[in-house]
């Protein structure tokens, strides 16, 4: 029979969890969700020892099995639920060597939920540094398991492991506590109640409250009768089990593990004491972060222009190859732009990407959040707001999926809702084209004027966010303890293998997920702008030939100008016309109207939009713009962009919420359609005001 | 007077005594934050909040908020 293993990989965050189930499955992995929540679900394929396989899950990374978090309670909801199909026939809980004490707390647990259980103490090859030994023969002993001593970073013990995998009928599922010591009374009113249930398993169903799954809803009633306690009670309780728990612990190891201090090397507190200082560490935190916009901004800009070039000679290619007609110009206008407005971000999602693992992995970003947590705070958000808000000037979408550990409710929802004014990647191919339009070349100290507002564009950015973090805080009436705890973990090089891992995954989720949108609005503008209603559209050939009959065109542009005449009454036209009266007031006309109402699905669009309605054949952005300098503003006479249209367009987009996949991101995470329309309405509001202030004091 | 974690200086060390636990999460409580283990401070962020302790080998950072709810007696060096 060829049933394949299930094992559960669980243990604290930071011991390195992830790099052995890279190392155990290689590139046979997926990410996908939990059904109905967005905790992230990693599964693989691993190949044992005599053709046998094990499906390997690994669970978000957990303290104890007590939740407090989403991620958490994932945890327990498997543990507890025998007929879920991911139920583990092992668990293997990964700990590391240096914070064996906190490790055991959770694989205590483990055991006593009488479910088989390796132990893998990982990151071996510190022990030397840090003068540890270890008792293994006595350690397996006292705690009835099998363990395999592995070093992720040096390979060693992999095979161990895969061993004990495939031998896992062998272990002992003896429980190391007995939770009567709990609270004996109550505990023994527990067990004549259920003398045929897992005394352990029904207090964690007590405690945690979750869902038992459909067979068992009977019993979770019947011990509803037993929640008697307070809460309050309850976790003094938990409390007691956790000092019961840490007893075992300390009794084991104090044979089991044995430091020789004069042998430890402390890298920690050395650089510790400059990352965290009181200047340097804000001095080297801001270095860092030049060096992360210099990768997204410049070396970036290389692969990105070779992709945009990539897709204009094959949407060429296409329109020249294939015989010409609806379908080509769907598959060359609508699909391959749309195709490359999604691969086109890929460079700057994975440089973003590479940075904020290589700093997650090295235990750098624990400090970050240490040293900004005081100066968030005042603002109404945490020190783990800072991740988001970088990872906001890549894309708001994984930024507010990264908000995840902000452990007060208060707190995070304040960060999901001001991380999209954060200069995001895809506002800057609107800024960069409205700036060399209105803005003069000239210098002021060396910089260029066009640099500067580039820069101020993105500080407003930060400044917004912060701002109205501040006035949130004031206005949202929630109550939610705010608890702040972040584990600072030993530095370490960050391994190669997981790095890429990251970055890959990232960059697929981007593309699959934001992608899709994006295609899709591409598609449904493309059809929008190429059909339209009534014989204005349909006759737009006879109706431009016989207006220009004196003007003897050359081809081409008669071709522009009836490419023109069609956008004017497409359905997307008819659609810039109507909205005309509400944005004139900001300097714009119908065409810019087109631009934003197709950039409320995405804002990149903007540029490419702009290109279809001026009918120039391409993105090339110097056409672009050439053609939108000769713009004559209908109203006032004189060009459409001058300073005034165009600072109030660079306001409108710095503030507006247009962006379709972060409202879906934004409804997921927070659960309810309240957030997202709140965010749209206020700062399209905030975007409308500031334009129209800009306007009309500059024109 | 009662000491909490919340006046211990840079450098200095304590023995947990009691933990007010309706207003320490349980998170820290299962990072070794109990009666009986040793915390030292290590580090402050600038306005002495949140502080960088180790708490029974444990390295973890709390605000000065949640610190001042851990009771300890402190150790004088002798």
């Amino acid at each position: 029979m060829s049933k394949q293993i299930n094992v559960a990989l669980i243990g604290n965050p930071n011991t390195g969890k992830t790099s052995v189930f890279n190392a155990l499955t290689g590139l046979n992995q997926k990410v996908g969700n939990y059904p109905g929540i967005t905790v992230e679900k990693k599964e693989g394929v691993c190949k044992l020892p005599r053709g046998v396989k094990a499906h390997i899950i690994d669970l978000p990374g957990t303290y104890s099995l007590n939740a407090s978090s989403l991620d958490e309670s994932v945890v327990i909801e498997l543990l507890l639920n025998k007929n879920d199909k991911d139920y583990p026939d092992v668990a293997v809980v990964v700990s590391d060597v240096e914070n064996l004490k906190r490790n055991l707390l959770i694989f205590t647990q483990i055991k006593d939920l009488e479910i088989p259980t390796i132990l893998v103490i990982n990151m071996s090859d510190r022990m030397k540094y840090k003068g540890i030994s270890l008792d293994i023969d006595y350690l397996e002993k006292q705690l009835q398991t099998k363990i395999a001593l592995i070093s992720t970073r040096k390979n060693i013990g992999i095979d161990r492991l895969k061993e004990l995998i495939t031998n896992y009928r062998d272990l002992s599922v003896t429980p190391c506590l007995d939770p009567s010591e709990i609270d004996k009374p109550y505990f023994d009113a527990l067990r004549k109640a259920f003398p045929n249930q897992l005394i352990y398993k029904l207090w964690l169903v007590i405690t945690q409250d979750v869902n038992f799954g459909k067979t068992d809803r009977n019993e979770i009633d019947a011990i509803a009768s037993f929640k008697t306690k307070t809460s309050g009670d309850l976790k003094r309780l938990q409390q007691r089990e956790t000092i019961k728990r840490y007893q075992f612990i300390n009794n084991v190891l104090k044979k089991g593990k044995t430091i020789d201090v004069t042998q430890a090397k402390d890298l920690r507190s050395k650089l510790d004491r400059i990352l965290t200082h009181k200047v340097w560490g804000y001095v080297i935190f801001f270095f860092i972060l030049l060096t992360i916009f210099q990768a997204i901004y410049d070396w970036s800009s290389v692969p990105m222009d070779l992709i945009d070039g990539a897709f204009a000679s094959l949407s060429e290619w296409v329109k020249t190859t294939l015989p010409s007609g609806a379908f080509t110009n769907l598959l060359a206008e609508g699909i391959i732009s749309g195709l490359g407005g999604i691969v086109i971000f890929i460079p700057q999602i994975a440089f973003l990407f590479l940075f904020i693992s290589v700093l997650e992995e090295s235990g750098y970003m624990s400090r970050v959040v240490f040293l900004m947590d005081n100066i968030m705070k005042r603002f109404g958000l945490s020190g783990k707001s800072v991740v988001p808000l970088i990872s906001g000037t890549a894309c708001a979408i994984p930024a507010i999926m990264a908000t995840r550990n902000i452990e007060s409710w208060k707190e995070r929802l304040i960060t999901i809702l001001v991380t999209p004014f954060t200069t995001c990647s895809a506002r800057l191919p609107v800024y960069l084209i409205i700036i060399s339009l209105v803005i003069p070349e000239g210098r002021f100290l060396g910089l260029g004027y066009q640099a500067l507002t580039l820069m101020l564009l993105y500080l407003l950015g930060f400044v917004s966010a912060v701002v109205s973090a501040y006035i949130l805080n004031k206005i949202l009436k929630i109550k939610s303890k705010t608890f702040f705890v972040v584990e600072m973990p030993n530095y370490k090089l960050p391994l190669f293998k997981n790095v890429a891992l990251t970055v890959i995954e990232k960059t697929k989720s981007f593309v699959f997920g934001a992608g899709k949108i994006i295609l899709a609005i591409s598609i449904v503008l493309w059809f929008l702008a190429s059909y339209g209603p009534g014989d204005n559209f349909n006759n737009a050939e006879e109706i431009i030939k016989t207006e220009n009959v004196a003007n003897n065109l050359s081809d081409d542009e008669l071709q522009q100008k009836i490419a023109s005449h069609k956008l004017e009454h497409s359905f997307i036209g008819i659609a810039g016309h109507a909205i005309e009266p509400a944005i004139r007031p900001l300097g714009y006309d119908w065409k810019i109207g087109i631009a934003i109402v197709s950039s409320f699905a995405a804002r990149e669009v903007f540029v490419g939009t702009l290109a279809t309605i001026y009918s120039v054949g391409n993105d090339d952005e110097d056409t672009i713009k050439n053609r939108m300098a000769k713009e004559v503003n209908p109203v006032l006479g004189g060009p459409l962009f001058t300073l005034a249209s165009g600072i109030s367009l660079l306001l409108f987009y710095a503030f507006a919420m247009q962006c379709m996949s972060t409202l879906a991101v934004v409804k997921r995470e927070t659960n309810s359609w309240k957030w997202p329309v709140w965010q749209l309405v206020i700062m399209t509001a905030i975007a409308y005001i500031t334009a129209l202030i800009a306007f009309q004091l500059l024109k | 007077m009662q000491y909490t974690i919340a006046h211990l200086k840079r450098g200095e060390r304590g023995v947990i005594t009691d933990v007010s636990s309706k207003n320490i999460p349980l998170k820290l409580l299962e990072m070794g934050c109990l009666p009986g283990n040793f915390v030292e401070l290590i580090q402050f962020a600038p306005f002495q909040d949140p502080m960088y302790l180790n708490i029974n080998g444990s390295h973890v950072a709390i605000r000065k908020e949640t610190a001042s709810h851990i009771l300890i007696e402190k150790i004088t060096h002798e």
